[in-house]
């Protein structure tokens, strides 16, 4: 175990832990957008940027979500200076994304108003911020790595491969789960679910439950569910309910 | 030059092989692969993907990412003219006016025969010699507006 100080508090956290999960056990709250506990750690949004002081003295601004836990270090996550640096970083994220209401309830939380940058056409990055959130899930988490980022620089955008090839999606929908701005839509409607990305759209086809008759999970995240589990495909023809009932 | 299926996977098969189906060599065999094709097509991309069993998304990530790679047919001679500074100051402006005019097309596209593709660099190392024009690998140096059309000639 390492040893060390969060906003004066002694705390004590496993060795590799990164800073901010040792701050959330303390419930002290650091903003993040990019984080979540399913996928590794990113650093794209930066919001969880705190301030650092080594054990030699050293001092100066990491993203606690990268940063691993050292002996004796003492970490301030609300400094005057983070906070101006935070209000900074939203307010360049905002200028990406102005019409984005996630995005304004975090800059509210962290005390800016409006973005003081001039503000991109809304329609170009339709409110993502290039997270990467979507494509560790589909990456790590499902394993397809479906989606990626295309394009280098401010022409950088999440996308399927050649915009139309969507071959490796199973249509489950983790990116739209995880996605922390909803820049992607996913709606379900006359058996078929469709995704609205920001640069392209999908559409997969709903299987139906033997039993009750409703479109229960797309076709094809059946056959990556029986692949995956190794159940035959019949178990999977009822839809979660159907089959709870009988093993009821 | 249209080519089945079969034919691009023995082109690609041996590019593979050199790069000893490394996942890692991926920027290797993009590369090899465009100076075997002269852009990446999206079956060449596929193939890759497939043969190396590394997601589509990645080939096609890193094939977008450097602007060296292009998924677009190009011309059979690559023209590229210097714009950088030393360039710039003797003329680079006028030369490349005069390539666009010469062949109808502005840098970043191809002449409609698919004989030429244009683009612009900045800086080649060679400013001594500026203004600067590189056509497929062969530099031109001391390029004037009248020494445009003749160098053109040479390439068919």
């Amino acid at each position: 175990m390492v040893k060390l100080t969060i906003d004066g508090r002694q705390t004590e956290a496993k060795e590799g832990a990164m800073v901010l999960d040792a701050a959330r056990a303390l419930n002290i709250y650091i903003p993040t957008l990019c984080a979540h506990e399913s996928v590794s750690a990113y650093g794209a949004c930066r919001l969880c940027t705190v301030d650092i002081t080594t054990r030699s003295g050293r001092n100066r601004m990491v993203t606690s979500c990268l940063y691993p836990v050292e002996e004796g270090l003492a970490v301030k996550t609300t400094t005057e200076k983070i906070a101006a640096h935070r209000r900074m970083l939203i307010q360049l994220l905002l200028a990406r994304c102005p019409e984005s209401p996630e995005l304004k309830a975090m800059a509210k939380k962290l005390g800016a108003d409006d973005t003081p940058f001039p503000k991109e056409d809304p329609a170009k990055n339709h409110n993502c911020i290039l997270c990467a959130l979507c494509t560790r899930a589909c990456d790590e988490v499902v394993g397809q790595s479906a989606i990626s980022f295309v394009n280098r620089g401010v022409a950088r955008e999440m996308a399927i491969p050649f915009y139309n090839d969507s071959d490796a999606c199973i249509a489950c929908g983790s990116c739209f789960y995880i996605c922390p701005t909803n820049a992607i839509q996913m709606t379900d409607k006359n058996g078929k679910r469709r995704f609205v990305m920001p640069h392209n759209t999908m559409e997969f086809e709903l299987a139906q439950c033997a039993q009750c008759g409703r479109y229960h999970l797309p076709k094809r995240q059946i056959a990556w569910m029986a692949k995956k589990s190794g159940q035959p495909l019949e178990f999977f023809a009822r839809c979660i309910s159907c089959r709870e009932e009988v093993r009821l | 030059m249209k080519l089945t299926a079969q034919q691009l996977k023995n082109k690609i098969k041996p590019i593979l092989g050199k790069n000893h189906n490394d996942p890692a060599m991926l920027v290797s065999i993009l590369q090899d692969t465009q100076t075997e094709l002269g852009y990446l097509p999206r079956k060449a991309l596929a193939e890759i993907h497939k043969e190396l069993n590394i997601p589509l998304t990645q080939v096609y990530g890193v094939a977008t990412f450097f602007k060296a790679f292009s998924l677009e047919p190009r011309g059979r001679h690559q023209i590229q003219v210097c714009m950088g500074t030393a360039c710039h100051v003797r003329g680079a402006e006028k030369i490349l006016d005069t390539v666009e005019r010469e062949l109808g097309i502005m840098p970043g596209e191809n002449d409609k025969d698919l004989r030429f593709s244009l683009e612009t660099v900045n800086c080649v190392g060679a400013c001594a010699l500026g203004p600067i024009v590189i056509v497929d690998g062969d530099y031109a140096g001391e390029m004037k507006i009248d020494k445009v059309k003749p160098l053109l000639k040479n390439y068919k």
